[in-house]
């Protein structure tokens, strides 16, 4: 089985981070990413910083232009995975805008992600209609293809964006970008509900998921929570990172 | 309209000019996208929709535009030179065009929020315009230095009803305010109707824009057979931004023996990397949700571009360029800042014509690259907006000089 099989073949509550990778400093990657897995992260989201993030809100935003210009690269990312892979064995997930996927070639970097142990890849501006070669290419090398489906995503068309996924798809909360406000608790059971009656694969949920009360609501109806606005804030400006991250970790694990 | 000319056979149903093109956005504007493809679809079959376009387009924009013969700078370079007048239009500029085809698409899908972008205001401006008359709520997003730029077109829009959002993100310019109001448009996809200014951004808009703008090239061909001597002008010159106005011009002519010519910024030259010729230096890459090409770095970060003239400093292009130029049915030549401007002054002194500094680009070009126009052809070139926004930016331009 796969990382993600394995994991997602547990029924416990998941608390998935989102880190943006370069940033507070351009090596803090891996240290963060290796104290989000200490603080017992189920899987941990990295995020490739692009200049223009249509789909995130102001927090991850300007992280990713800190991160650019302390001199981030999709190949320094790829590398620093390398070195997270080889002390832990949590699954590691990228999250990152197509552009420079297509610009390093994305045979080459889905192949490049095999070999450092990415296992899922997330693609906000690929949705199902263009996503199509791309996993295939990523399926055949073993690299989950995580595509998203959202609020107003016809129930069929859930199902046929997790049958082209296969392992795990990422419903977003809202209508909406990173760290907005979430909806009423009532829209989102309705939603969530039909995703887990449409979807043939487990899905997490995402954006402006940020306390512990969130979390476990969360995971009553899907099988993990991603926080990332909430912990790019935590990190900004914070003199140790590692540590205020594996305590707000800790915490939404309600440890 | 398509409908009074022949219906170009792309993009395919997804969008997609060759590899070009298509809908490279998050999966929550799929739906939005699909819903505004039907009703575009249901508009062009239906006859009120062009009676209400064509009405407008005459009663409140003053169409047709004239196509006029500039003698006295034809007979400086010594081959016929035609300026189809779009400076002409209601607010200044051919963005009405689009502006009026999609506020009509937006009333029927009972929208009552529009939102757009705009760099230098133009955009912005023709928005806020069709919003007005129309009686829509309005936003339009700018980046914070353009805001600072151009007060006097944010004084515009705030008189004519619309709510001017600073965008401080990024480069604070065009670029980062197109992505803020795909931001909008995500969170309020349910009320809110994009009205996008150019031929960029997901399908069906670059066929959408296109086909709003293609009256310019419907008009021209009709004119340009009843006055003058030949059936075709044998070259069409206008300046690429986003490349609207070139698509405008361009469309009805694809089948017909006409050299099409876009002329990009080349802002302080080429090989300065100052420049905005996403078709002359860019490469194949994806921004606002289309493939194109692209002013990118080797990493794929988007780089940022330059032109003294805001209505062409756009790090990319329409997906239909980038096709046209691929299978050399377009060309595609630049002009700098410094040859729009020496342009800018020689149609003023020669014609009494103020353009618009993008529409400079094109006139510039006539002026370089006459060499591929022999003597005694017809030129038709897009004069795609008037020069008033632009006297600051001359006048400081010229004394620099």
């Amino acid at each position: 089985m796969s990382r993600l099989q394995t994991l997602f073949s547990s029924p416990k509550e998941k608390v998935i981070p989102f880190i943006t990778a370069g940033y507070p400093h351009i090596d803090s990657t891996v240290d963060l990413a290796l104290a989000c897995a200490e603080a017992g992260a189920d899987m941990i989201e990295i995020g490739i910083p692009f200049s223009d993030p249509l789909a995130d809100g102001p927090v991850i935003q300007s992280s990713s232009q800190k991160a650019l210009e302390n001199g981030i690269t999709v190949e320094k990312i790829l590398q620093q995975v390398r070195k997270i892979r080889n002390s832990t064995d949590v699954p590691l997930v990228l999250m990152g805008y197509i552009n420079p996927i297509f610009r390093l070639d994305c045979e080459l970097f889905i192949d490049y992600c095999r070999e450092v142990g990415v296992d899922g890849l997330i693609i906000p501006d690929l949705p199902f209609h263009e996503a199509g070669n791309f996993c295939e290419l990523a399926k055949a090398r073993d690299v989950s293809p995580i595509l998203l489906v959202a609020p107003n995503t016809p129930g069929e068309q859930i199902k046929t964006i997790s049958e082209l996924s296969q392992e795990l798809i990422y419903a977003v909360s809202i209508l909406g970008i990173t760290g907005n406000d979430l909806a009423s608790k009532e829209a989102l059971t309705e939603y969530l509900q039909r995703v887990r009656n449409y979807s043939i694969t487990p899905f997490i949920v995402g954006f402006g998921i940020k306390s512990r009360d969130d979390v476990t609501w969360f995971n009553q109806f899907s099988d993990g929570a991603v926080v990332g606005s909430a912990i790019i804030e935590r990190i900004n400006g914070s003199a140790s990172p590692e540590t205020e991250v594996k305590v707000f970790i800790k915490m939404l694990k309600g440890e | 309209m398509a409908k009074s000319g022949k219906s170009p056979s792309l993009p395919d149903d997804r969008g997609h000019f060759d590899r070009y093109g298509g809908q490279y956005v998050p999966e929550t504007l799929i739906p939005a996208l699909d819903e505004l493809e039907l009703e575009y679809a249901s508009a062009r079959q239906d006859e009120r929709f062009h009676d209400e376009l064509k009405n407008l387009m005459s009663q409140f924009s003053g169409r047709p535009t004239p196509l006029y013969y500039a003698e006295r700078i034809s007979s400086e370079l010594g081959f016929s030179i035609w300026l189809k007048r779009e400076d002409l239009n209601h607010t200044g500029a051919h963005k009405i065009n689009n502006c009026l085809g999609q506020i009509i698409i937006a009333m029927r899908m009972r929208k009552p929020r529009i939102i757009a972008e705009t760099g230098a205001g133009q955009h912005g401006v023709a928005t806020a315009t069709v919003a007005a008359r129309f009686g829509l709520d309005c936003v339009i997003f700018m980046g914070e230095e353009d805001i600072h730029r151009q007060s006097l077109n944010v004084f515009r829009m705030k008189l004519l009803g619309a709510e001017v959002r600073s965008v401080s993100s990024g480069s604070k310019t065009l670029k980062d305010a197109t992505n803020e109001a795909i931001r909008d448009w995500v969170t309020n996809v349910e009320n809110t109707y994009y009205l996008i200014g150019s031929t960029v951004g997901p399908h069906p808009y670059p066929m959408l824009v296109r086909d709003f703008q293609s009256v310019i090239g419907l008009e021209t061909k009709q004119q340009f057979s009843h006055q003058s001597d030949q059936k075709l002008p044998n070259h069409l010159v206008a300046c690429v931004g986003g490349g609207s106005n070139a698509m405008g011009l361009f469309t009805p002519f694809l089948d017909e023996p006409v050299s099409l010519i876009g002329v990009e910024a080349a802002g302080l030259g080429i090989e300065s990397g100052q420049h905005a010729a996403s078709l002359t230096k860019g490469d194949f890459g994806i921004l606002h949700g289309a493939a194109t090409t692209l002013l990118q770095d080797d990493d794929g970060q988007v780089i940022l571009p330059h032109s003294i003239s805001a209505g062409l400093d756009y790090p990319a292009v329409g997906p239909e360029h980038s096709f046209l130029k691929d299978t050399g049915r377009a060309v595609y030549h630049t002009a700098t800042d410094v040859e729009a401007v020496d342009a800018f002054r020689w149609l003023s002194e020669k014609e009494g014509i103020l353009p618009a500094l993008e529409s400079a680009h094109a006139l510039a070009y006539l002026r370089s690259g006459k060499k591929d126009i022999k003597a005694g052809e017809h030129v038709v070139v897009c004069l795609s907006g008037r020069g008033d926004k632009d006297v600051e930016t001359v006048e400081a331009n010229m004394e620099s000089v």
